[in-house]
């Protein structure tokens, strides 16, 4: 397992992709261990927000050590990293949280369903798992994906990151309001997909989440009546991130073998789980 | 130099020690510090069979600090011994139990499973205001921990700290309530009382509604009650709310603590227990400090 550390990174770049959703790319060691589906805590400055913010990567590249993260302005914490000007540091402390099993894809279908903030956590995985993604594994691992569908869900036309996703996979989107893609959820859109691809049985052997809960949870109804795995990103308030101070617990169908009863914490066990394994 | 301190017959390498609950057992902050480094690791605190704890939201951050109200989730005393105290033993620094329940009996069932551990102290948390069922009680009734302290010492046999709460209207006499019925020290402070509502969706913060407030933001408080605590009482002081680094540290030895836990600002340093070490032997280096015995209840009228 890699070391976590405290560290800093550098932004190299800081750039507006929506109303209130920054692009923030950091320069920072932690760039070259990351996976998937981790994330990271960033420290406000100021001894008032004392809590570091879990962030999700959105990329990283190994090589030149820059990780990217993609965020929506929410409160104090957001607010002071989107200030953040070239040059200048923020602590971290990563890499945080088990991951997406991008192992477990390799050669198989993938679909990736994000909603709302939840899209820029699959964009690293979609590099990795696409033929067509820039991202390497590391460590001797290998195993791209034989196809890769992404079903993104919006609120509106502010359809963020979806050039890029459109780059490397097959992408279909939804907007709640209907202004682009299909009008509706992501879910809609997948039982449109489902409809359109009439022949094939299913339209995915393995399936990665992330998104607001009520997703999260019509996707794991989804992938239950399809018959296909589901990983699904959670979300929790944090405070240590690191395991100790059991704030970030989700609720678990069976008993979980570190806290010993249904309740397994969302920053170290998590934040992805399979889909069975969560009562959401 | 002599950093060395000795609480209840137990010596330990420094003061500087965990606060329950903000480090588990010490292995999340394996990868972040050398725990050998440690005077002593205090860990969450662990009741006769497992809790599931409050639901989630449990923690909200306020200013210079945080509220939480993990409602003591904890694995149980079984697999707690076998699990987490063969894990410290690997290391050369003293255990701290911390010890929950909801009734006197509970309490007693886990300090009994310990009796034969290789632990060096039981510290008895009467104080979290996070279970309903009357853990709150024992910390803020003198005469609930007088019984309370008075039993577990019967059953005890590991030296017994116990951790006030300051929740009450007089520390003076909580300290000294526990002092004449038995314990062998007592720590302070756990969490103030608190709440936070969020004015956007205009609901609590916390499932829980309430939670213990702890971080710097409360450090004034904890100096004032453990220099309270330490004028009232003989045996040994263990103080902590809101040390983040060696001065704050330093302050609480100073108002009369023998030793220092660090607490939630494991969170945001996690260096921060191994710091404070660093720091404290650096402060006594550079005032010419022999013994930390001398900083120990050393405030100048
Ligand atoms: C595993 C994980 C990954 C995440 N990835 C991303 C991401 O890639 N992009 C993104 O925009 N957001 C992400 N979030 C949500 C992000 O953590 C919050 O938006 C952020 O912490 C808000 O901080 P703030 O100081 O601006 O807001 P404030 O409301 O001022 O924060 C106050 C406190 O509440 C916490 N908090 C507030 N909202 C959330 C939330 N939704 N989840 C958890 N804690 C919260 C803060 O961390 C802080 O401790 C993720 C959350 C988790 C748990
Ligand atoms: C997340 C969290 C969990 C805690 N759990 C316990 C516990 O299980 N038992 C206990 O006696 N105190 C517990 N405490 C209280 C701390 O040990 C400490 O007394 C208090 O937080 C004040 O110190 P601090 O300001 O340095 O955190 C907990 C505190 C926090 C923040
Ligand atoms: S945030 Fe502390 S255990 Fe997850």
């Amino acid at each position: 397992m890699v070391r976590r550390k405290k560290t800093i990174g550098r932004v190299v770049s800081q750039t507006m992709l929506a109303e209130d959703i920054l692009d923030l790319r950091l320069e920072t060691f932690l760039a070259s261990d990351v996976m998937p589906g981790q994330f990271v805590g960033v420290y406000p400055a100021g001894a008032d927000a004392l809590l570091p913010r879990p962030i999700s990567v959105c990329d990283a590249d190994r090589e030149a050590h820059v990780l990217r993260l993609v965020y929506r302005l929410t409160g104090r914490g957001t607010t002071e990293f989107a200030l953040k000007q070239p040059g200048e540091v923020l602590e971290m402390i990563g890499p945080l949280g088990n991951g997406f099993p991008v192992e477990e894809a390799a050669g198989k279908r993938v679909l990736l369903i994000g909603g709302g903030i939840g899209i820029p956590p699959l964009y690293f995985t979609a590099s990795l798992l696409s033929p067509e993604g820039t991202r390497e594994y590391t460590g001797g691992r290998s195993g791209k994906a034989s196809s890769i569908t992404s079903v993104l869900g919006y609120k509106n036309i502010q359809t963020f990151m979806a050039p890029q996703f459109a780059e490397i996979t097959d992408l279909y989107l939804a907007t709640e309001d209907g202004s682009a893609g299909y009008g509706g959820t992501d879910l809609d859109a997948l039982f449109e997909i489902g409809r359109r691809r009439e022949g094939s049985e299913t339209v995915a052997d393995i399936i990665f989440a992330c998104g607001p809960s009520p997703m999260l949870k019509a996707v794991k109804e989804y992938a239950l009546i399809q018959g296909v795995p589901a990983y699904l990103s959670l979300e929790e308030r944090m405070a240590c991130g690191v395991g100790a101070c059991l704030a970030c617990v989700c609720k678990t169908r069976n008993v979980d073998a570190h806290s010993n009863v249904h309740n397994a914490r969302v920053c170290t066990d998590g934040p992805v789980f399979p889909a069975r394994e969560v009562v959401l | 130099m002599n950093t060395k301190v000795t609480i209840a017959g137990v010596e330990l390498k420094n003061p500087v020690m965990t606060a329950s609950g903000t480090f588990g057992s010490g292995m999340e902050y394996e990868e972040f510090v050398d725990i050998n480094r440690l005077g002593a690791v205090v860990t969450k605190g662990v009741s006769a069979v497992p809790w599931p704890g409050n639901e989630t939201p449990r923690v909200a951050e306020t200013y210079g600090g945080m509220l939480n109200a993990i409602g003591l989730q904890n694995p149980g005393i079984d697999l707690f011994i076998e699990r987490d105290i063969p894990f410290l033993r690997e290391f050369d620094t003293k255990i701290i139990v911390n010890v929950a329940g909801h009734t006197i009996p509970e309490y007693v069932a886990v300090v009994e499973k310990l009796s034969d551990q290789p632990v060096d102290l039981l510290e008895i948390n009467v104080s979290c205001p996070n279970v309903k069922e009357g853990g709150i009680a024992f910390g803020q009734d003198p005469r609930a921990l007088d019984e309370i302290t008075r039993e577990i010492k019967r059953h005890a046999k590991q030296p017994v700290i116990m951790k006030l709460s300051p929740n009450v209207t007089s520390i003076a006499l909580m300290a000294r309530t526990a002092e004449m019925a038995g314990a062998d020290a007592i720590s302070l402070i756990n969490t103030i009382t608190g709440m936070q509502i969020d004015i956007r969706s205009r609901k609590f913060a916390l499932a829980n509604k309430t939670g213990g407030l702890s971080g710097p933001a409360i450090k004034p408080i904890a100096v004032r009650m453990v220099y309270q605590a330490a004028q009232a009482v003989s045996i040994p002081v263990i103080g902590m709310g809101g040390i983040a680094n060696a001065d704050d540290a330093i302050e609480f030895l100073l108002a009369g603590a023998t030793g220092v836990a660090v607490g939630m600002m494991n969170f945001h340093n996690p260096y921060a227990t191994t710091e404070v070490i660093e720091g404290l032997e650096e402060y006594m280096e550079q005032n010419g400090v022999e013994d930390v015995a001398e900083l120990i209840g050393g405030v100048k009228e």
